[in-house]
């Protein structure tokens, strides 16, 4: 059923309880991936490549296992050699013998922090004191980093076995471009022909870390009748119990995975790297192991999304119509095939209703990272190339750039270049409140001298994606409700989820408390990710929630002794309903619940579903920036996010998502990039030269939330998390054009980047 | 096993005795020495923490100057109102090393020390003609601090010295100073370039005397000639030469914070917008 | 050289312990101590999440030595609460949902906490400076500006 309706009261969906791990978080006791010790527990530490790309010629471990205190030391012989086979993971597609591979290298490195070997010894110091003897004999090969150098004529090849997937013919000769993608609606190559005005551009981004504050950590226990238990923060525990199964060559039951807290992750942790190396330290040492990244690993071995190229085309008629478009997205993959660039060419144009559109792309590898999810994947990419173009045709039109957003934007029954008939989707909602907004009307102040004001806006699409998820609601015998979600909690599910079970139970939100199950105790569920959880998990747990209210109307029938579709469900207790209303008093959960036993025994419920029918996510974001001529440096004055939410279960926290991931946005777009030198070694693995967003960096965020329903979902909520941090590159990228008159194609607009087009444009 | 030596003396003639040991490295605030070994770029056979030492720590106003103990944290600084109100740049640079947390640890000394080019502390203690006393095996000595840095990480102390404390000399009549410096972001960067500017103004307003120095565009900090602005109020031909005359001094590299182009051009930037805020204390004393 | 050891006061109580030289406080709280609220996100003082207050001043404890505690107080994220009462920066975090993750949360709350004990009316800008050592990489900061401005107004009274 749903809850859907201006008839339909929520008491408790839609109001900002206090999340029911918060006390835990504040006051230091949450336990995340560093934080666990169990009984026996050795430490290890990864041996990494300082090359960007050289073959192994040897390992010798000798010296490092002769250092008292070392109990193992394993290297890529020690993981099983799996047959190559793709499979749909994470938040795209993936195989397993290249995750392996990534794990640790076979053969060849193919990037500066590729893990070679790794210790495991009584303390993580004479870990890392052994780990440093660990003797690699490299022959250095020549590396490629840009996409650009990757596809050059005569480029060193890092896979000498791939061949482009997509083209007609298949290519005789190994390349580093993995795959090519199209996606196409009419012929756009005709259709600008109706074009009055056309406007075409490159754009360049850089590849950006998720950079998480918590660095990725494990404890794995390994025992002697081949079960395992695993503890650590991911963003699924069912994800990391089937990855380690695949590469240690385990059954899925002879593996448990606890998940704890997790600090932060935005796509990254939907995948495995320590794990696998603990399961084998451990199995080989007889002992539980703790690894844990230091951030230069995070850094050097951890994914990024992708840098890429993208090529734009944009041709409308001078009304404003959008009459072609094409784009070209080429992506970085890093070290093994499987960049986002299917869903940066499908979301590309998603806000637009349009005829003629083509998106098509490359899926390439070089010696970096191997790139992993990092919010909306690939959309960010393209859509700052597409969105800074539909600027600059606002500009030649003498458009308001909102105005003609308006005019082409995708609505109800727009067919989707992707493919999909667009439903219930809020974007023109979000527009029109952007545009009307006191922001956007605002005026932008007067610059001080040597410095310029400008506003920009733009939008952004993001899929959404439901899945298999799996939600329990038990009933207490004191008639508080426990609610488990087999999801981890990154921003505040845990809220959600309870609240949602409230609502359905009609109990205070205090009543009910929700856990993570691990994957022992909860049926299976699909990672946090693809803006899922409170959509296809929050289902579950409805569904669960209603299961256990139809049950106590059953049990409330049974003590009354009447029929159970006599009994209704109200205000958390049962009443007798039709013509046995006002017979009896109302029976509270309580009630019902401390004479369970008398009436069939504990009640709890259990679901697990393939949820279907996420609604699209759609924002607009406005940006005033503040530009130092002198020096280049952009100040963010004002932002304002608006987003189509479907309906904010906890408002506090999707205004968190929405805030979050603009300023992740502003990072991207302001100052964050990869640093490589020429020996192809990643210059800036930390936080301080890898430039994310400070708090004084930047002002409040403000947030209009959008409310249009999806009706598939209970109380119509939409994914939230992602689509934040789409708009947000061309935005900035719009307010500095606008300022300045520039329009800044390469990520990130950093200082010098900024002065230098400034120059340029004086000369 | 990597395991140094920890030894915290509390006499100068402790520190200096075990600052001579073979692999003695003197802690002051740690912000840059832990990480050194942390990363294992530096591991010290002895780790002598001159915290405990007298006088290292603490702020003490001598005559119209002061004597600022090597190791005082840039927090301590900023608290001392008197020492804010006479050498506003000297603290504003010291506060800018690092972020609040950094603050309570990291000291002059250590910042001079450490040998950045990049040193937000130093280009504003150049200006003011701050001295460094540096103890030793030989005795006492006193030493400008621009002489102190050597090149990137070296410094020209010998072997058992270090600073013990720094002399502000007594403020000149209508002086001011200013310390400005430039990153990408607003807080927890490293200096892209700094420039520490002291200016001494006539009776007429005019600027009698100029001292400008620039961070991270040299191996060391590096001194501005800045004559062009003798006699002036500032005004844009003076600037443009003040421009002009940093830009000349630049010999900076390209690395991940910047590269030479724009490290120089904003080196003129900044020596100009420090110069003006300094002109402007001074005119206000 | 042995382990050296210290004797400390942490959280308002006497502590002891042995630690090596080179061992950062750090280590120490979370190895030694099982004080693993402290987090950390980065070693190298560029993050706050380890922040702690020593003798009144906030630093990292990334970046002390656990040999330098000998004599000192010392404050951590587990000392911030009064016995059952949460302070009015941990309740008012809560309430204004200024964590997603809570990982960096210990370290900002320890953070704003030693910006209110030195300045119980600072403006949102000052706020924002202060906090700049503590990065968060969930909230684009809104909300916990908001929940330290809010606590601070309340602390005062107001």
């Amino acid at each position: 059923m749903n809850y859907l309706g201006k008839d339909v009261q929520l008491k408790v969906v839609g109001t900002r309880p206090i999340r029911p791990d918060g006390v835990e978080k504040v006051n230091g006791r949450a336990a995340f991936g560093a934080d666990v010790a169990v009984s026996g527990m050795i430490h290890a530490k990864v041996v990494r490549s300082p090359h960007a790309h050289a073959r192994i010629k040897s390992i010798d471990t000798s010296k490092a296992e002769a250092v008292k205190g070392v109990s193992a030391v394993i290297t890529g012989a020690d993981l099983p050699d799996i047959p190559s086979e793709e499979a749909f993971v994470g938040e795209g597609p993936a195989n397993f013998r290249e995750m392996s591979h990534n794990v640790i290298a076979r053969g060849k490195v193919l990037y500066d922090g590729h893990a070679v070997a790794a210790v495991a010894a009584t303390s993580a110091a004479i870990a890392e004191e052994a780990a440093r003897l660990v003797e690699v004999e490299y022959e250095v090969l020549p590396h490629v980093i840009s996409v650009e150098e990757a596809m050059a004529d005569g480029a060193p090849v890092l896979h000498d076995d791939m061949f482009t997937q997509g083209v007609d013919p298949k290519p005789t000769k190994a390349s580093n471009v993995a795959k090519r993608v199209e996606f196409k609606l009419g012929d756009s190559n005709a259709a600008f022909s109706k074009a009055d005005v056309i406007v075409e551009r490159q754009y360049k981004t850089q590849p950006v870390h998720q950079a998480y504050i918590e660095p990725h950590a494990c404890v794995v226990s390994y025992n002697p009748d081949g079960q395992a238990q695993i503890w650590c923060s991911s963003q699924g525990q069912f994800m990391v119990r089937a990855f380690c199964a695949k590469l240690l060559g385990m059954d899925i039951a002879s593996i448990r995975v606890m998940p704890l807290e997790i600090g932060g992750g935005f796509g990254g942790k939907t995948l495995v790297y320590l794990e696998p190396l603990a399961l084998a330290l451990s199995k080989k040492s007889g002992r539980p192991v703790k690894m844990v990244m230091s951030r230069e690993e995070v850094f050097r071995g951890s994914g990024p999304t992708s840098g890429g190229t993208i090529n734009v085309k944009i041709g409308a008629t001078k009304n404003g119509r959008i009459v072609a478009a094409e784009c070209e997205t080429i992506l970085q993959a890093g070290a093994f095939p499987g960049s986002p660039v299917g869903p940066a060419c499908m979301t590309a144009f998603a806000c637009y209703d349009l005829t003629d559109v083509t998106a098509f792309g490359y899926d390439v590898v070089s010696n970096r990272p191997k790139v992993a999810a990092y919010r909306a994947p690939g959309a960010p990419i393209s859509t700052f190339a597409v969105e800074s173009a539909v600027d600059e045709l606002a500009q030649n039109l003498g458009m308001d750039p909102g105005e003609l957003r308006l005019i082409n934007a995708a609505k109800d029954e727009t067919k989707a270049a992707y493919g999909p008939t667009l439903k219930n989707i809020g974007f023109v909602e979000t527009l029109e409140a952007a545009v009307a907004s006191q922001h956007y009307t605002s005026d932008l102040g007067e610059a001080p001298k040597g410095k310029r004001r400008g506003r920009g806006i733009a939008s952004g699409f993001w899929f959404n994606i439901g899945g298999e998820s799996s939600g329990a609601t038990y009933v207490n015998e004191d008639g508080t409700v426990t609610v488990v979600s087999g999801n981890p909690d990154i921003g505040g599910s845990r809220a959600s989820m309870g609240m949602m079970a409230a609502e359905v139970l009609g109990i205070e939100v205090e009543r009910v408390r929700t856990i993570v199950g691990d994957t022992a105790s909860v049926g299976y569920s699909f990672l946090t990710g693809g803006s899922r959880v409170t959509f296809a998990t929050g289902m579950a747990v409805t569904q669960s929630a209603e299961e256990v209210r139809d049950d106590l109307c059953r049990r409330a029938a049974l003590i009354w002794e009447i029929d159970a579709d006599a009994v209704e469900w109200r205000d958390g207790h049962a009443h007798p309903a039709g013509e046995n209303a006002g017979k009896f008093d109302p029976l509270s959960l309580s009630d019902i619940a401390a004479k369970s036993g008398r009436t069939g025994g504990p009640i709890a419920a259990k679901s697990s579903i393939n949820a279907q029918g996420a609604g699209p996510g759609y924002a607009t974001h406005i940006c005033d920036v503040e530009v130092d001529e002198e020096t280049g440096h952009v100040a963010v004055l004002r932002y304002t996010a608006v987003q189509d939410v479907g309906k904010a279960i906890h408002p506090a926290y999707v205004e968190g998502q929405m805030q979050g991931g603009a300023v992740q946005g502003i990072g991207w777009a302001l100052n964050e990039e990869y640093i490589y030198n020429k020996d192809g070694r990643l210059d800036n693995p930390g936080f301080l030269d890898y430039r994310v967003p400070v708090a004084s960096d930047l002002p409040m965020i403000e947030t209009v939330l959008i409310e249009v329903p999806n009706p598939r979902h209970p109380f119509g909520a939409k994914g939230v998390g992602e689509v934040p941090i789409v708009p947000p590159m061309a935005a900035v990228a719009n307010a500095i054009s606008n300022a300045t008159g520039l329009r800044m194609p390469n990520l990130p607009m950093s200082p010098p980047h900024v002065r230098a087009a400034l120059d340029a444009a004086k000369a | 096993m990597y395991a140094p030596n920890f030894a915290a003396p509390q006499s100068i003639d402790d520190a200096v005795r075990m600052l001579g040991a073979d692999g003695a490295k003197p802690l002051s605030g740690g912000t840059d020495l832990i990480v050194q070994m942390r990363s294992g770029r530096n591991r010290p056979d002895h780790i002598v923490d001159l915290k405990k030492v007298p006088g290292l720590i603490g702020i003490k106003a001598e005559g119209a100057g002061f004597r600022v103990g090597a190791a005082t944290p840039g927090a301590e600084l900023g608290e001392d109102k008197a020492l804010v109100a006479a050498y506003p740049g000297i603290v504003e640079g010291a506060e800018l090393i690092g972020s609040t947390q950094v603050q309570g640890r990291a000291s002059l000394a250590g910042n001079l020390c450490n040998a950045s080019p990049a040193a937000d502390s130093v280009p504003a203690m150049a200006a003011c003609g701050v001295k460094a006393v540096v103890v030793g095996p030989n005795g006492e000595r006193e030493v400008p601090v621009q002489d102190i840095p050597a090149g990137p990480g070296k410094t020209s102390l010998g072997k058992g010295e270090f600073v013990k404390e720094f002399v502000l000399p007594a403020l000149p009549a209508n002086s001011g100073d200013a310390y400005l410096r430039f990153i990408p972001r607003t807080e927890m960067d490293i200096a892209v370039v700094g420039a520490g500017v002291q200016i001494q103004l006539a009776g007429d307003g005019t600027v009698a005397k100029a001292s400008v120095w620039l961070g991270a565009v040299a191996p060391t900090i590096v001194e501005v000639d800045a004559s062009c602005l003798i006699g002036t109020k500032l005004d844009d031909a003076a600037m443009a030469k003040l421009d002009a005359a940093a830009q000349a001094v630049c010999n900076p590299i390209d690395d991940k914070r910047g590269t030479i182009e724009y490290r120089t051009k904003v080196a003129g930037v900044m020596a100009r917008r420090t110069a003006e805020i300094a002109f402007k204390r001074a005119g206000a004393r | 050289m042995a382990k050296i050891h210290v004797t400390t006061k942490i959280n308002g109580e006497d502590a002891e312990f042995l630690c090596e030289p080179q061992q950062t406080m750090l280590d120490v709280l979370r190895d030694e101590l099982s004080l693993t609220g402290s987090k950390e996100g980065c070693g190298s003082g560029d993050c706050g999440a380890c922040s702690i207050i020593v003798d009144g001043r906030l630093v990292c404890s990334c970046l002390m030595f656990g040999a330098e505690a000998s004599g000192a107080e010392i404050t951590t994220i587990e000392g911030i609460a009064n016995g059952d009462t949460l302070h009015p920066l941990q309740q008012k975090f809560l309430e204004h949902a200024a964590l997603q993750c809570g990982f960096c949360t210990p370290g900002v709350l320890v953070a704003s906490k030693a910006l209110l004990d030195a300045n119980p009316s600072p403006t949102e800008e000052q706020a924002r400076y202060w906090l700049a050592g503590n990065l968060c990489r969930c909230t684009g900061y809104d909300k916990i500006i908001e929940a330290v401005m809010d606590a601070a107004a309340e602390m005062r009274g107001e």
